[in-house]
């Protein structure tokens, strides 16, 4: 029953849950043939998890994907992509030792009568592809020669040689230049005008504006509207993309400022980020915005000194300073909850109390070399209970709790330390919602007792809530900061997609 | 209420006492017993005498293994940290020659120093462990400095280390070692150095900031170091105390040989790892005990003497071994998945 009216893709009720998070809910998404059909939404709206579960990675909880009119279900990537769907992954999944050609056609290598790989052959199909899709490449080039703009180049012509009718891009022009981005264009042109539907996901307006018929918003795992591209402009986009009612969740209470504890002029690292200016008091939250690979995550590694910055300057309470490694950092009272609690945050195989001692045993509860354990134990206990962390004792193994539990520990190991300045990185990521709002009630409370915080967070309403003032940053730079009297979304999004 | 005052935070949660659970060392301890009974019934069978009970072959059992058990201390911190050494037995070779060279008695003609023989014990003792620190020294920096894989940096030492004791030597055993040198390695001297470095390290893994550093940095390295930890340092520290106890135990072979010898501790270097991963140190890092270690230097010991006292074939012995080391490590990775659930 496959008539030519039926969209290409149609996927219809959707639904996914994480650990701790709906990701999607009852979303539905309709691709037509012939046409590029921009996806947008801010960081966690579920826009890759969609993706994710159109090429197979996920499977639905819920809901129906349709091919063509046809029900279908994916198992695994290499099932979609039979079935016709491509996914051009934004981390480059190329083996960079093997020649173009050879990654192409991996696993469908044409053989010789020998039943060896028939390299002449090999060669004459990636050129006949290269051709029609006006790509330069040399097919027998290593990849690891190539210039990230070209393994982009080879990606798309690898998805392009599965001869699928949906392709799916996430962010192909990140790593590109304005005139890679129009070879690049040129490209999505063609396959749409040969009748392939183009999934394109991006955080660019400009982009959107130039190749894309279609665009469909969404937020927070919900699917807002899709329209013609023709009939938005920037600013609707925004507001839908960002139109939400800032819950109650996310309190800041009225705390008296302090003076200038930490101050940040030119501070930069050479080739990621550059002229970060900011002055942070005692008692006052930062929030530092932008979508993800702006760059917050690298300023905030580069005050703590695990990517030491090598422009600008730091002053802590008036003083100039170097800092160099984190143990530096930390002797200028400065703490750093990292943005993975999987990999660089906890040490899973080992106990709750391993976990929260580390930072601290640095400065304190150390006499001669031997640790003073009972002190130690006493203490690690009461910050347990002072954080509510769910767990029959202290020695178990620190897998064993839920994330937010895992990251009170962890923000247990800092405050052990007492810092004067506190680095946050995403601390509410991935974590449910009670736990949520007690570490915002938390942060608001250090602040309180004169704690000066940094706090990264790609959730807007939490930026919102709990910032005095909200920096932002776009592609490494800095464009702007906010008081918290003017801060919103749309003032956010606009200085974070300039 | 405050936060940088725990003591005075909210006494609505309690916590449970340490719970009290079988050590564990439990399960590898009930190994060395099986096998050991084993043996006995065998005993019996084949020789109709006793295995176990028998003061001379549990002296000559616990003799064996202290060298490898010295080795193994060191070996049980690198490994910890995720890392390897395999440079041990060469080092034995190295210190065994340089402090025997320093140990030769002055009436002998030949000796490696004419000018250097008939020193007082602390001359050779000290040389030995320097050349062990020296390359443990020259193993931490390079992991440390170069970031390659300790894999390799003491695959480097391990063949270099055993060509310069074979270049010092030329070949040639050095013999003729004072008495007092040949002390260290006579009667019980051996086993004393190595529970003495057993019972200290156990203390500085379980009650000290090293060790409790030495555990985070194998459990995640990156953790650590935004913890504040200096790896690099650390790491430096582990690799130099694995060499120095190398060293120590290159020394105590020479003395109980009467002779340095450049083909000493060949294999060593596996028969420690092997102890340390029998007595249940991951080697994924992040977990290990001495006293499991202890454990698993036992059932090498018993192993070997058991298959000799029944009269297996020495090739027999070793294919068994390696099973035995390969089904630890299996039973490793087994635990590792059923604690991740």
């Amino acid at each position: 029953m496959s008539d030519a009216a039926a969209p290409l893709l149609e996927i219809e009720g959707i639904r996914k849950a994480f650990p701790g998070v709906v990701a999607l809910d009852d979303v539905r998404f309709s691709l037509r043939a012939g046409t590029v059909h921009a996806l947008m939404g801010e960081n966690g709206a579920g826009k890759s998890t969609l993706m994710k579960i159109i090429a197979g990675v996920y499977t639905p909880d819920a809901g129906q994907i349709r091919l063509r009119g046809q029900p279908v279900t994916l198992n695994g990537p290499l099932d979609a992509l039979n079935q016709g769907i491509a996914m051009i992954h934004q981390e480059l999944n190329l083996m960079p030792y093997m020649t173009v050609a050879e990654n192409i056609w991996i696993r469908r290598e044409p053989l010789n009568r020998f039943g060896l790989v028939d390299h002449g052959e090999l060669r004459r199909r990636t050129q006949a592809l290269f051709d029609r899709l006006v790509i330069d490449i040399d097919p027998e080039a290593e990849v690891r020669s190539l210039s990230i703009a070209s393994r982009q180049m080879v990606e798309i012509a690898k998805a392009v040689s599965f001869d699928s009718a949906v392709l799916i891009m996430d962010e192909p022009t990140s790593a590109l230049t304005d005139k890679e981005v129009s070879h690049l264009f040129r490209i999505i042109r063609q396959l749409r005008a040969a009748g392939k539907g183009i999934v394109y996901i991006t955080h660019k307006m400009n982009e959107l504006f130039e190749i894309a018929d279609e665009v469909s918003v969404f937020r927070d795992g919900k699917y807002i509207d899709t329209q013609p591209s023709s009939a938005l402009s920037r600013d609707d986009i925004i507001r839908m993309m960002v139109g939400r009612e800032i819950t109650q969740m996310f309190p800041k209470e009225e705390v008296p400022i302090g003076d200038v504890v930490l101050a940040v002029k030119d501070l930069g690292v050479e080739g990621i980020f550059s002229g970060v200016n900011f002055e942070l008091r005692a008692g006052e939250i930062l929030g530092l915005a932008g979508l993800v690979g702006s760059g917050r995550s690298n300023v905030a590694e580069a005050l703590f000194g695990v990517v030491p910055a090598n422009q600008g300057r730091i002053t802590i309470e008036g003083v100039d300073v170097r800092i160099d490694s984190p143990a530096q950092a930390m002797r200028h009272g400065m703490a750093f909850l990292t943005e993975d609690r999987k990999d660089t945050g906890c040490f899973l195989i080992l106990d709750i109390l391993a976990n929260m001692e580390t930072a601290v045993l640095q400065q304190r509860y150390v006499s001669g070399g031997f640790v003073q354990r009972e002190q130690l134990r006493a203490d690690c206990e009461a910050m347990s209970r002072t954080l509510r962390v769910k767990t029959p004792s202290l020695d178990e193994t620190i897998q064993n709790l839920s994330g937010g539990n895992q990251q009170k520990v962890l923000i247990g190991r800092w405050l052990l330390t007492k810092p004067k300045i506190l680095i946050l990185d995403e601390p509410t990521r991935g974590i449910d919602v009670g736990a949520k709002a007690e570490i915002h009630r938390l942060v608001s409370k250090l602040a309180g007792e004169g704690v000066a915080v940094l706090m990264i967070s790609s959730e807007m309403p939490e930026v919102l809530g709990m910032s005095d003032r909200v920096l932002v940053m776009h592609e490494g730079r800095q464009t702007g900061i906010v008081e918290r009297k003017d801060a919103d979304q749309v003032r956010i999004m606009e200085l974070a997609s300039r | 209420m405050g936060f940088f005052n725990p003591s005075m935070g909210a006494q609505s949660m309690t916590f449970k006492p340490p719970r009290r659970k079988w050590p564990p060392e439990a399960s590898i301890f009930l190994v060395l017993v099986g096998i050991s009974l084993l043996f006995e019934v065998l005993g019996w069978v084949i020789n109709g005498q006793s295995f176990i009970f028998n003061a001379d072959r549990l002296q000559i059992i616990i003799l064996q293994m202290a060298v490898i058990g010295i080795i193994a201390v060191g070996v049980n911190l690198v490994i910890i940290t995720s890392g390897i050494d395999l440079s041990s037995g060469s080092v034995v070779a190295a210190a065994a020659v340089v402090s025997a060279s320093l140990a030769q008695v002055s009436d002998f003609p030949r000796a490696v120093f004419p000018q250097l023989t008939d020193l007082p014990i602390v001359w050779p003792v000290l040389a030995g462990a320097m050349v062990g620190l020296l390359i443990g020294l020259l193993n931490g920096s390079l992991i440390a400095f170069t970031a390659i894989p300790p894999f390799i940096a003491t695959l480097g030492t391990m063949v270099a280390a055993r060509g310069f004791a074979k270049w010092f030597t030329n070949g040639m055993p050095v013999s003729m070692l004072t008495d007092q040198f040949a002390w260290i390695g006579s009667g019980a001297n051996p086993v004393i150095v190595f529970l003495a470095l057993a019972v200290i390290f156990h203390v500085v893994l379980r009650y000290t900031r090293f060790g409790k550093f030495t555990y985070a940095i194998g459990a995640n390295r990156q953790a650590a170091l935004v913890s504040g930890i200096n790896v690099n340092r650390h790491l430096i520290w582990i690799y130099t105390i694995a060499g120095l106890l190398s060293g120590i135990a290159g020394t105590v072979t020479a003395a109980r040989a009467i002779s340095g010898q450049s083909g000493m501790g060949v294999g060593y270097e596996l028969d420690a790892i092997a102890a340390v991963v029998i007595g249940g140190t991951s080697l994924s890092g992040g977990i290990g005990r001495i006293t499991g270690m202890v454990i698993g230097l036992l059932i090498l010991g018993v192993m070997t003497s058991g298959f000799t006292f029944i009269r297996i074939d020495a090739y027999y012995q070793e294919m068994v071994k390696g099973a035995i080391i390969v089904a630890a490590v299996v039973a490793d990775q087994y635990r590792q998945r059923k604690r991740r659930g």
